[in-house]
């Protein structure tokens, strides 16, 4: 890729700081910034940093044990000793509610990473390789963007058992065809650039080729669809797991939390309250991120 | 039109044939034996070689899978492991169901979503817009399993207007179903419905600025004759896709809809049976909702064919 060099004709022209700007900064770094300097993005952004930060240090800032339980005090509506009350077994619901957004995040990473991973690889082999590769793993992958994702789900944990892992991999197979549609598609189209045809002139072998020099290239989309599947997977985490696939009791997660309130909505609407705005708001906090993402990365779409 | 259904119908083979091989090596990637699965914990190792027989789970592979195939031709899904019925008469009394409670919120996520879709992009960049745009942004944010809380605590146990959860009976009292239907349909809209009709804004500004729709307007017609012959019309295709794509998440979502409000429908009993280890429910349920997805989106294809000649024609060069 051709950096901009300063010019040599009129050096004297540029002022000191402009030039920079447009030239060692790579297209990915820009649009990161151009992501953060939009309000929405700047929102989104904070709401996923603090929720982060707050899944690793939870340990530190939660007033109590997540899985003590407190005789005496079951169903307490929130109050000075538990802000956001307790649950039927007496446990402080903050503290469940910091250390839930663990499993959802833990998830979703495993997930992503793994289904962006075998996605993009396949992807690329598809694009690049085309001929058999190509129909192959096109074809395999139209089989399975036909399972939606919690059918998939329930399928995939029907035979490895319930638990939070089983949900990763499920989650993981269900983001793989997108990423390898969207990394085939790139390569299809980078290809066929100058810089592959030197690259093949000087000798370079497909995956050298692949691996160095269309990747990097036909990263930027990607990670749209990064933000994007991270926001899918920590909903279909919670879903499954509200619906007893996933994290298993007594470990503290959100669509856990939500499943055990629904036996005392009457007695205790807070306990189904509160865990649920924990995750709406991670969930804002992803999806304000992916369209920012999306308005900097992808030109056409910004007046939309 | 003849060719390009055909050719389509032809890619939706493979797709078909693939996914119910996924579906029937279900059970053979369970850890351990099935046939010690189905006869149960307890069972002697003759039982368990009887059903290993009698289930033909002792042949190989391919022959179990073709053999698998024409009992489903035949309509035959197998007995549920657990309450040794006919599967494809326990599925048969949830179907109804669950088809109720997709089509009525299919419906509610349509006039939800294109009104404010084609509002937001008539009115591009105005405090209309910015408003629709947050209300999307939030309502894509809200879990339905707790948009399903929400509701059940402010309509059911705060207003005590509406039931809390359970079907009525369509089939007697169709206007008091009415009332049980309010809200599982609309928690499993909303999401859908924010989903459709950002997409519904993005396919209608598209086709808003071309020139027909200019020269629509440059010869009289009013705003909402040229809105609705000309421009929706063309921004049909993409809306037609979306609406197709969401079958599938129509019935994920069911899934967790009918658990939050006992709902009897495909979903509480999929469930049910993952709990109890009864996979041959399990599959059945599995390749029924994976057929309907299929046959969904094939016909969605099929009828872009009948909404934009261009894309027939296309299909047809190549």
């Amino acid at each position: 890729m051709a950096t901009a060099a300063p010019s040599l004709v009129t050096p004297q022209v540029v002022r000191p700081g402009a030039w920079r700007s447009v030239s060692a900064r790579s297209p990915l770094l820009q649009a990161l910034s151009r992501t953060v300097q939009n309000p929405m993005g700047l929102v989104g952004a904070l709401i996923v940093l603090i929720l982060v930060l707050a899944a690793i240090f939870a340990p530190l800032i939660t007033p109590y044990d997540p899985i003590e339980q407190h005789p005496g005090f079951e169903l307490q509506p929130p109050s000075g000793q538990f802000w956001l009350g307790t649950d039927h077994l007496g446990r402080d619901l903050l503290s469940r509610i910091i250390f839930g957004s663990r499993s959802s995040m833990l998830v979703g990473v495993v997930a992503v990473g793994l289904g962006a991973a075998l996605g993009i690889a396949s992807g690329l082999a598809a694009g690049y390789m085309g001929g058999w590769v190509d129909a192959v793993l096109m074809r395999t992958f139209d089989a399975l963007l036909s399972f939606p994702a919690i059918l998939l789900g329930i399928g995939v944990v029907s035979v490895l058992g319930a638990g939070p892992l089983s949900v990763a991999y499920a989650l993981a197979v269900a983001t793989i065809p997108t990423f390898a549609r969207l990394m085939r598609a790139r390569v299809l189209s980078e290809r066929e650039r100058e810089y592959v045809a030197a690259a093949r002139c000087i000798g370079a072998r497909a995956g050298r080729i692949m691996w160095l020099h269309v990747l990097p290239n036909a990263i930027a989309p990607l990670l749209i669809q990064i933000s994007l599947s991270m926001g899918f997977a920590v909903l279909a985490e919670s879903a499954l797991t509200f619906l007893g696939l996933g994290t298993q009791p007594p470990i503290p997660s959100w669509g856990g939390m939500l499943n055990e309130s629904r036996a005392y909505l009457r007695t205790a609407p807070w306990f189904g309250v509160f865990p649920g705005l924990a995750l709406a708001l991670l969930l804002l906090g992803l999806n304000l991120l992916t369209d920012a993402l999306r308005d900097a990365l992808d030109p056409r779409r910004t007046n939309v | 039109m003849i060719g390009f259904a055909a050719r389509r119908l032809a890619q939706a083979v493979p797709v078909v044939f693939l996914a119910s091989i996924g579906v029937f090596l279900l059970l053979h990637l369970l850890p351990g034996d099935p046939a010690a699965l189905m006869a149960g914990s307890d069972a002697s190792p003759a039982s368990i070689e009887f059903i290993r027989h009698d289930m033909g789970l002792d042949q190989p592979l391919p022959v179990q899978y073709a053999v698998w195939l024409e009992h489903i031709a035949r309509g035959d899904l197998g007995k549920s492991i657990f309450s040794k019925l006919p599967v494809s008469q326990l599925i048969g009394q949830r179907v109804p169901a669950t088809l109720e409670l997709a089509i009525a919120g299919e419906l509610i996520t349509l006039v939800i979503a294109l009104p404010l879709g084609i509002i937001a992009a008539v009115k591009q960049r105005s405090p209309i817009d910015w408003a629709i745009s947050w209300v999307t942004s939030i309502g894509l944010a809200i879990p339905s399993f707790w948009l399903g809380i929400l509701l059940i605590l402010l309509f059911a146990v705060g207003l005590g207007w509406l039931p809390p959860g359970q079907r009525g009976d369509i089939t007697r009292d169709p206007l008091g179903e009415l009332k049980f239907l309010a809200l599982p349909a609309f928690t499993l809209a909303l999401p859908l419905a924010m989903n459709l009709s950002r997409l519904t804004k993005a396919s209608v500004l598209e086709v808003l600025y071309e020139d027909h729709v200019r020269t629509a307007r440059a010869k009289g017609l009013s705003d909402v004759a040229v809105l609705l012959a000309h421009v929706l019309r063309n921004a049909l295709v993409p809306i037609v896709t979306a609406v197709s794509l969401d079958i599938g998440r129509l019935l994920g979502g069911a899934l967790i809809v009918e658990t939050i409000f006992n709902w009897p429908g495909l979903g509480t009993l999929m469930l049910t049976a993952v709990g109890n280890r009864d996979y041959v429910i399990v599959q059945a349920c599995l390749l029924l909702l994976v057929g309907v997805f299929i046959l969904v989106n094939l016909v969605a294809d099929l009828s872009y064919g009948f909404l934009d000649p261009r894309i027939r024609l296309a299909g047809a060069r190549r």
